[in-house]
């Protein structure tokens, strides 16, 4: 979620109960595809009211992972890689130097926490804590929720050879 | 910031599309399509806005494909182009019009190859060769030099290199990729994507 709080809360509740109605009528989960589809013919059609959101929708589905990006002027993308939000270009420079294709699920955490604490470092409006979540074919799971101060210090130290 | 080319030869066009999807400053997608099949022989290039772009090349698609069920045959490119053109000009005096720019490229048995160059004022023309953005102001004069109404598919090919070699030495903006599609009598074609020297 990037932009409007409350767009983007109201709106990504909104389309998980939509997914739920789906899955309850047709006995099956809705796809990636289809469900960021959803919400992009949602905002699409509230196109100049107003709405403010960036989103990523990530899961799995029949064709395996996949990764959309929608947002309110309705526009929907899928690519390997996305980075929303006002701080997006400072985690494009870190996430594009440092990622691999087949990169192991270890490091793809470690470069999606530190691309976003960059981020938040260089960002005026980004910050606080970095919530990392992996999506796994069997549902999500939370992998860490860090203090930016806490990250900030810890690769510092990294840097200088403190430390371990 | 978006390019879209066209060259139309003797019994085939060919198009090509810059592949770079932008948002604000940033490029979030390297190999976008921005051609969308409207039926089995034509094809719509968009440029604009994005959400407009997919709206509405998909609702075209759509009621050709609607006009086609009912009727049992399928529309000419050029009444595929007059009912695109209509649809953008009652869009235009709506609230929100479409910002759409457009080429539409189609092969017909009877009447042969065609390009149509449309952009969100609804304006509407049949052309040899057309460029949508900023790019023609690169590769129109390229096409003048150039173009004979003979020209064979790999000399279109060449040509269409040329172009995309001149936008990439001249144009300040980065357009590192350009997917390039052929229709002729055999459909609609891919061909090797243009990328550039440097």
């Amino acid at each position: 979620m990037a932009g409007g709080a409350a767009d983007c809360s109201y709106w990504e509740r909104f389309l998980a109960k939509q997914c739920r109605v789906y899955e309850l009528r047709n006995k099956e989960r809705i796809s990636v595809a289809a469900a960021s589809k959803l919400l992009a013919n949602i905002v699409y059609g509230y196109k100049g009211y107003g709405l403010s959101m960036g989103t990523m929708i990530c899961g799995w589905d029949k064709k395996g992972p996949g990764l959309y990006y929608v947002d309110s002027d309705g526009t929907r993308l899928t690519n390997h890689i996305f980075s929303v939000g006002s701080g997006a270009t400072y985690a494009y420079g870190v996430m594009d130097s440092g990622y691999k294709w087949d990169m192991s699920v270890e490091e793809a955490i470690q470069l999606g926490r530190r691309s976003i604490y960059h981020a938040t470092h260089r960002d005026a409006y980004s910050g606080g804590v970095v919530n990392l979540y992996h999506m796994k074919e069997t549902g999500w799971e939370k992998i860490s929720q860090d203090d930016t101060v806490k990250l900030h210090y810890q690769y510092q130290d990294e840097k200088l050879g403190k430390g371990h | 910031m978006e390019c879209l080319i066209g060259v139309q030869g003797k019994d085939f066009v060919l198009v090509a599309a810059d592949s770079s999807n932008a948002r604000s400053i940033v490029r979030m997608k390297e190999d976008h399509d921005k051609m969308v099949p409207i039926s089995d022989n034509v094809v719509m290039l968009t440029s604009g806005d994005v959400g407009d772009c997919l709206q509405f090349s998909e609702y075209i698609a759509k009621n050709l494909q609607l006009y086609k069920m009912r009727n049992g045959y399928e529309l000419s490119p050029e009444a595929a182009a007059n009912f695109t053109r209509r649809n953008l000009a009652e869009s235009l005096r709506s609230r929100n019009a479409y910002q759409v720019n457009l080429l539409l490229a189609g092969y017909d048995e009877k009447t042969g190859p065609s390009l149509y160059y449309m952009d969100y004022l609804a304006s509407m023309n049949k052309l040899p060769f057309a460029v949508h953005g900023y790019g023609s102001f690169f590769s129109l004069s390229i096409f003048d030099r150039y173009y004979t109404p003979d020209v064979t598919k790999e000399e279109a090919y060449e040509l269409l290199n040329k172009c995309v070699q001149e936008i990439q030495k001249r144009f300040l903006v980065n357009m590192p990729r350009f997917k390039v599609r052929m229709i002729s009598k055999d459909g609609i074609k891919d061909m090797p994507d243009l990328v550039g020297k440097i």
